[in-house]
């Protein structure tokens, strides 16, 4: 069963994200203010919101590793910030591109929610520097362990930032009282975020599956020298 | 096709040639660990053929 997990994963991915898509820009009506552009909307926060479970995912997995002592969590938490800082650079991609034909600009520093997305996305990016300037093992875990930790504080304080922000330059949709769009637009945007986590469920199990791999043909490579 | 057209096509073509770059780059992976794992059996063979051949020797002498 745990072999098939990936499989099981691309499976509901080419279903959910697929389908999501052909609805996003076949099914859902158009926005009443930005038109047929407003349809980046259902990749765009799919992605973001992706980004911030992969970067969760991965504190989750570092605070098992600090918890219980099993080296193999390291593994697992740096997949899933690789996996995250995909995601992030989708983000921000596809996020620059809605600004383009929704703003008339690639980047604004005016919104706090842009420049925390960006400070976030440098922190998981530094995680990169500061684990691979660490000679492999017990401390670089440890190591890399605690910074996950601390960047996963960022993802609360970047979805909040939005709504803690009075710049109105990034919409707010996903409020308090409910999705402050149709009942069509929600369906197919839930859709969407679930086509992305598959997605992500997909490479993470995939990456986990060929580093553990490298591993184990280290050791052979070792045992047989 | 309209400038938000285009700016939709845009976005969605990013994310799709990100999975395939990604799906190419696992492609490279595989082909590797492969290529590396049939190098490891080879010289797993070699060295188990030396052995049996170390062996065969020792047993000739005694």
């Amino acid at each position: 069963m745990r072999n098939s997990r990936p499989a099981l994963f691309a499976l509901a991915t080419l279903v959910l994200l697929g389908g999501g898509i052909a609805l996003a820009l076949f099914w859902v009506p158009d926005d009443a203010d930005q038109g047929f552009s407003q349809r980046i909307f259902y990749i765009h926060v799919p992605i973001a919101l992706t980004a911030y479970a992969c970067f969760g995912w991965g504190a989750w997995k570092a605070l098992r590793l600090l918890w219980l002592r099993d080296e193999r969590y390291d593994l697992e938490s740096y997949t899933a910030v690789h996996i995250g800082l995909i995601f992030g650079v989708l983000t921000l991609v596809t996020g620059s591109i809605w600004a383009r034909t929704s703003w008339g600009v690639w980047w604004t520093w005016s919104s706090r929610q842009l420049v925390m997305f960006l400070v976030l996305f440098l922190f998981y990016a530094a995680y990169f520097m500061l684990r691979y300037s660490v000679e492999p093992g017990r401390r670089r875990a440890n190591i890399s362990a605690v910074y996950a930790l601390f960047g996963v504080v960022l993802v609360p304080i970047s979805f909040l930032a939005i709504r803690l922000s009075s710049d109105l330059i990034h919409p707010v949709v996903l409020k308090k009282s409910g999705p402050d769009m149709a009942g069509s637009m929600f369906l197919v945007f839930c859709i969407c975020l679930a086509g992305m986590l598959s997605l992500a469920a997909t490479m993470y199990n995939v990456e986990l599956t060929g580093k553990r791999l490298d591993g184990h043909l280290r050791e052979l490579r070792e045992a047989l020298a | 096709m309209s400038s938000g057209d285009r700016y939709v096509f845009a976005a969605y073509t990013v994310v799709l040639v990100t999975v395939l770059v990604y799906l190419l780059i696992i492609a490279l992976k595989v082909s590797r660990l492969d290529r590396e794992l049939g190098e490891l059996a080879r010289r797993a063979r070699e060295r188990r053929a030396q052995e049996e051949q170390d062996e065969r020797e020792q047993a000739t002498v005694g």
